[in-house]
């Protein structure tokens, strides 16, 4: 823990946090707010599936899920069972991760392209589960009374919290993984992702690893689908479970560069301002994902390291600051 | 009783649609330890281009089969060229993250220009009653070409040379090398080969059921189901485990709602790939 006092990178992300809690607060900006909160989220959901795909290098397709259970799962406590908040989206992220734990024991016993197949089941067999479970409103979803608002101050002071509360969860996303990077567990993860069968004869137990990092993965999405769903008043299983997002979080990764902490958070940022600067301009909205694509493409093919790679062939030195 | 019997034989007939896609699937997989993510952009390619060539030349839509077959070829060079041939010998992980940037940007170009709502190919051949149930004709129809085209498919690898390098690249790629098979050009056919597969099977869908640019993703998880059901590079076996995935949804649709089957055929690819990880119809070696 005190090493982890000594990294640049761990006060970096306390002052990014700092910042864009401070920038929107300046002058109550409405609009800033609700353009940060969707970095916060990308870079919620980009820097935990950083954790499957660039630390153990198993391919996630499907990480929204965690996401989308976390908002079901948050709203079902806070609007049906009247639960505070806060302890609504805790639950909802334990609750999620146990799940998890219990489909990693199962999918995790497939190795590398099988296990990504799996993840695209899990999507689509979780979705099918949702829009067909009547407590949560099958496929017409469920919605926020605007009285679930009112111990919070209002609807007003109640986005503002919740604003803060997101970007906690993004600072802790971030310091899970660095502390996971610098941690044994976090080497033997590594060894996974090289090579999987050295790791179990060098005496890496790979499915409990697999297992727990799944697990591990799935809870602070889930709490930030907790939270960012009873933002926004409603959830459905096309929202909540939306292919594209889960999809796009593998580009923002990949273009930031995967494996390291810093890319995670980078590539996130500027494909999400990327996407909403495509998605409100007229002319190329329906095409983002082709620009998506396009940019996975080309990341891939000339710079598998991603920006974050790119910066460390040119000044090999960074690697000892942006980790 | 006999409901059941019925929706099973239309299960039967569907299925081996599925088992068409999952042909073309099983192929690039078995060929080159390529999963193809393109596959569902590919299928619901297929689906548009029977729309559009239907709409343009109103014919018996099972003819425009041979065009379809013929463009989805060629779609399968252009992109084995663009995403493919590059990562062939690279991690898997590359492979998969390369055919899934196509596949959203097909899918993109696709939403563009026909958006997500549902289309359709207004043909329909007369069925067959017996006694109380009808069998529709595209039905028949489709189930017929799906296995004429699995049948072609398997004449081609067991009968003709370029047939047979392919297999003997997916046996041992560097023994076929050395043999002066040129592994680029056959992984190149394979690919294109697995594409025009899709397309077809897309083509049939369109002639059975209403579509949108985003139905091929389901057809391409069920064809990942009937794959590892069928243990790769199997084609006829995949042809076989997709009608019997199609057996199995007819046989469990009268009693649960259409919704819920996602979840078993998920359930079904878990179960096989941990119980049978070569598939239920076995093969020698990985």
């Amino acid at each position: 823990m005190i090493t982890m006092l000594r990294r640049p990178l761990f006060w970096l992300i306390l002052l990014l946090a700092a910042v864009f809690a401070w920038l929107p607060l300046r002058g109550n900006n409405v609009a800033l707010r609700e353009d940060l909160i969707l970095v916060a989220v990308a870079i919620v959901l980009t820097s935990n599936l950083n954790l499957m795909i660039g630390y153990t290098g198993y391919v996630n397709f499907g990480h929204i899920v965690f996401y989308g259970l976390g908002g079901y799962v948050g709203l079902y406590l806070a609007t049906v069972r009247g639960w505070p908040l806060i302890p609504a989206a805790l639950t909802a992220g334990v609750a999620v991760s146990l799940l998890a734990l219990l489909f990693g024991l199962g999918i995790l016993r497939l190795r590398g392209a099988y296990f990504a197949l799996a993840t695209i089941g899990v999507l689509v067999a979780v979705q099918a589960f949702v829009a067909n479970f009547e407590p949560w409103g099958r496929s017409t979803g469920m919605y926020v009374a605007f009285e679930s608002y009112a111990p919070m101050g209002g609807p007003r002071h109640a986005l503002w919290t919740t604003y803060f509360l997101v970007i906690a969860v993004m600072a802790l996303s971030l310091l899970l993984s660095l502390g996971i990077k610098a941690s044994k567990f976090g080497l033997g993860l590594f060894a996974i992702r090289e090579d999987e069968d050295a790791a179990i004869v060098l005496g890496v137990n790979a499915t409990v690893y697999k297992a727990i990092i799944y697990s591990v993965s799935a809870f602070l999405p889930a709490v930030a689908g907790a939270l960012m769903f009873f933002k926004n008043g409603m959830i459905d299983p096309s929202i909540a479970f939306e292919y594209m997002l889960s999809l796009e979080g593998i580009v923002m990764l990949m273009l930031g560069g995967s494996g390291t902490v810093a890319g995670a958070a980078l590539g996130a940022g500027l494909y999400e301002r990327l996407r909403s600067y495509l998605l409100t301009s007229p002319r190329l909205s329906d095409f983002h994902l082709v620009i998506a694509g396009g940019l996975l493409l080309l990341v891939i093919r000339l710079a598998p390291g991603g920006l974050i790679g790119w910066l460390y062939r040119l000044v090999p030195r960074s690697r000892e600051v942006v980790e | 009783m006999s409901g059941i019997l019925a929706s099973m034989i239309d299960g039967l007939l569907i299925g081996s649609v599925y088992g068409l896609a999952a042909m073309g699937l099983s192929l690039i997989w078995g060929v080159m330890d390529v999963i193809n993510l393109t596959h569902g952009s590919m299928i619901a390619l297929g689906m548009f281009g029977m729309y559009l060539l239907f709409s343009a030349i109103a014919v018996n839509a099972y003819a425009l089969l041979i065009p379809i077959i013929a463009g989805g070829f060629v779609l399968g060079i252009v992109v084995y060229w663009l995403a493919v041939n590059w990562v062939v010998d690279r991690s898997q992980l590359m492979s998969l993250l390369s055919t899934f940037a196509v596949n959203m940007m097909v899918i993109g170009i696709g939403t563009a220009i026909w958006s997500t709502s549902p289309y359709n190919v207004n043909f329909s051949l007369p069925g067959i009653t017996v006694g109380e149930y009808t069998f529709t004709g595209n039905h028949i129809a489709a189930a017929i070409s799906a296995v004429l085209i699995a049948l072609l498919l398997e004449l081609f690898l067991y009968r003709t040379r370029a047939g047979k390098a392919i297999r003997a690249v997916s046996d041992n790629r560097e023994a076929a090398e050395l043999m002066g098979i040129s592994s680029t050009r056959v992984l190149m056919v394979a690919f294109a080969i697995g594409i025009a597969l899709a397309a077809s099977s897309g083509a049939l869908v369109s002639t059975l059921f209403p579509f949108t640019i985003l139905s091929g993703a389901g057809y391409q998880l069920k064809s990942f189901v009937v794959t590892v059901l069928a243990g790769l590079g199997k084609p006829l076996g995949a042809l076989a485990a997709g009608v019997l995935l199609g057996l199995l949804e007819g046989a469990v649709s009268p009693f649960i709602a259409v919704s819920w089957i996602p979840l078993i055929e998920f359930g079904l690819f878990v179960i096989v790939l941990i119980f049978f990880p070569r598939g239920i119809f076995g093969r020698a070696s990985a």
